[in-house]
């Protein structure tokens, strides 16, 4: 059981910077999502944790050990693949004891070690099977049992719900969670759905083009977007964002948008914002409500019916806008929706920064 | 007979009836080597139907049995060739497949200094005739004191096996996904751990295949072995063959004998074999 530090890591590969001064501390026994859109540098973060890519910058500790340059077989961690990589040429019961088999444990232990985890995982009828006999769901499994029988100090995911099914995705995923809780050690995983994100993590590593962007609690991180990136990369349907400049209104700032309209912002975001100052206005389209003397005017085009939400998408002025609503009953298209805002984020045109 | 049916049935039948005449028309020429092999002398007339005259094994017993004395000793040659011809073609496999297993992992899975250029030296090899080299090296084996002898014949077989084994394991290699060895290394192992326990023995068919094809080329190579040998003792098969139609005598009947018997150990060979030569072992591992 470690805690696992990063400082300034950095990876290049030629002149493409991948990785850029990746400073992260992860708890012991923390839950942690690295996520971002394809080509972030997370799975490239994550393998060079795991030893498998040299970092080019910085360094990686394990419980205070420096383990920036140890191979990844001397850092006690395993990692389910997002392919799964299971060895096609063993059965899952040797898939399952191979680590154990390199470290020279006892034949006794090797097998006792693979029924609980067989059992743990209800893969037990499986052990003799090869890997190409086995389903999706179960090389899935297999994968995660070769990865926990090992008892390592850190597990590595790389996306390896990506290859199942929605339905299967869901009940794994939730397994996932359950059997993080029960081990006890350090998980590191790796994804770009935000859903998995936002369920699996403790600690959640927003990260753009090889740089953290935020990191922080899910809820945290969700509510107080510390960029425009951030902001507009979790939640769905995506952040709306308005262009407008900073205005008096009473006593309270808002934020005018042009032709009279203006969005109150609470009192604590005041202190950075003075008037006119260009900003832009991000508003989740679940933070907006209906009513008839709301600042906003929503000139409906399409909705969506979820089931237990609907999406109307239409414009705000010339501007595009998505509000999210409970229940099933839609507006028409054409009408006009007046809205308010309840949790509006206000961020700097220029660099994308929150301001607060 | 509903029309779907009949469409099939004469589908089938075409399809049936072209397979045997490209059956026939590969085995005919083999066929009338057996007949010639079995017939009496003198050899018969050529016919359309490949059956043999006045039937007889007398050339096969000629064939196996040739011996020859040496001193006081009668040695028995056609044991002696074909020990040659088995141990020739076993070691050019052996060290063929050896160096380019390596070889092939390095091209395959590292980025070097002049792993495009090698590359392009290994495909010129390939591009030159076997009868270039032939002279050259017999001056170097000449050199190396190494004219008639086995080794001498190994080395040039595994310098000509080993580019194209070499082309052939890359591709086997870069066909096992990396992630295989990456999980094997996260396990415990090393990489050459990781090669060892993960990629060879995934390999283990396209290997196969290498080491079977580099025996059989050396096992029928002709002009280079006729070339550097010319003591009989140390003749292979294709030597031991092509002396039975000299300049100025034919024993076509021996020959079609000694070919048939030649060819045994290499059909021998590949029925073993067959299970190897089915891939799709790799397939499964991996989410495809």
């Amino acid at each position: 059981m470690v805690d696992v530090r990063l400082r300034a890591v950095g990876k290049r590969f030629g002149d493409t910077v991948v990785l850029d001064g990746v400073d992260a501390h992860f708890d012991d026994g923390a839950f942690v999502v690295l996520v971002g859109s394809s080509g972030c540098g997370k799975s490239t973060l994550l393998r060079c944790i795991a030893g498998l890519e040299e970092v080019t910058a910085g360094t990686i500790e394990f419980g205070g050990h420096d383990v920036t340059h140890a191979a990844p077989r001397d850092r006690d961690v395993a990692m389910v693949f997002q392919s799964y990589a299971l060895y096609p040429h063993m059965t899952v019961r040797d898939n399952l004891a191979f680590g154990l088999a390199l470290r020279k444990t006892p034949r006794e232990v090797v097998d006792a070690r693979v029924q609980e985890v067989a059992r743990m995982l209800s893969i037990e009828h499986l052990l003799d099977r090869h890997p190409r006999a086995l389903s999706g769901g179960q090389r899935q499994r297999v994968a995660m049992g070769r990865a926990i029988v090992r008892r390592p100090a850190v597990f590595m995911f790389d996306e390896p719900l990506s290859n199942l099914d929605p339905g299967l995705r869901n009940q794994v995923r939730v397994e996932i969670r359950r059997l993080h809780d029960e081990l006890g050690a350090t998980s590191i995983y790796v994804t770009h759905d935000q859903v998995e994100a936002m369920t699996l993590a403790d600690r959640l590593v927003v990260l753009d083009r090889g740089r953290v962007q935020q990191i922080g609690a899910p809820l945290e991180v969700y509510r107080r977007p510390a960029n425009r990136f951030v902001a507009g990369f979790l939640g769905s349907p995506a952040m709306n964002f308005l262009r407008g400049h900073i205005a008096r209104d009473g006593d309270a700032l808002a934020v005018a948008l042009g032709e009279g309209v203006q969005v109150p912002l609470a009192g604590a975001q005041v202190a950075a914002l003075a008037p006119g100052r260009e900003v832009e206005l991000g508003i989740r389209p679940q933070d907006v409500v209906r009513d008839d003397d709301g600042p906003l005017a929503l000139q409906v085009e399409l909705v969506e019916t979820l089931g237990s939400h609907v999406h109307v998408h239409g414009r705000i002025g010339a501007a595009s806008f998505v509000a999210a609503f409970e229940g099933h009953q839609g507006p028409a298209r054409g009408e006009v929706l007046r809205l308010r805002v309840t949790l509006p984020h206000v961020f700097d045109p220029a660099s994308g920064v929150a301001l607060r | 007979m509903n029309p779907m049916r009949r469409r099939r049935a004469i589908e089938s039948a075409l399809v049936h009836v072209a397979l045997v005449i490209g059956v026939a028309f590969a085995l005919y020429p083999v066929a009338w080597v057996a007949a010639l092999a079995f017939s009496g002398t003198p050899a018969p007339e050529p016919q359309v139907m490949p059956w043999p005259q006045q039937p007889t094994t007398a050339h096969f017993e000629e064939v196996v049995g040739a011996t020859a004395t040496i001193g006081d000793d009668s040695v028995w040659l056609f044991g002696r060739q074909l020990a040659n011809s088995l141990v020739v073609a076993l070691a050019t496999a052996t060290v063929g497949v050896l160096i380019a297993i390596p070889a092939a992992y390095a091209l395959a899975r590292f980025d070097f200094l002049g792993k495009r250029s090698g590359v392009g030296v290994l495909l010129a090899t390939q591009m030159f005739p076997a009868v270039a080299s032939a002279i050259p090296l017999y001056l170097v084996l000449e050199a190396l004191g190494l004219l008639n002898t086995r080794t001498g014949l190994v080395l040039c077989y595994a310098s000509t096996a080993v580019p194209f084994a070499i082309f052939q394991l890359r591709a086997a290699f870069e066909a096992i996904p990396v992630d295989l060895e990456e999980a094997a290394m996260v396990d415990g192992a090393t990489r050459v751990g990781a090669f060892v326990r993960v990629v060879l023995p995934i390999a283990r068919p396209a290997i196969a295949v290498t080491a079977l094809f580099a025996f059989m080329s050396a096992y029928n190579e002709f002009i280079l072995a006729a070339t550097l040998l010319d003591d009989s003792r140390m003749f292979t098969l294709p030597v031991m063959l092509q002396h039975y139609v000299g300049e100025y005598d034919a024993k076509w009947e021996a020959f079609a004998a000694g070919a048939l018997v030649v060819s045994l150990p290499v059909m021998a060979l590949f029925y073993v074999a067959q299970r190897h030569l089915v891939a799709g072992l790799a397939s499964g591992g991996v989410k495809g």
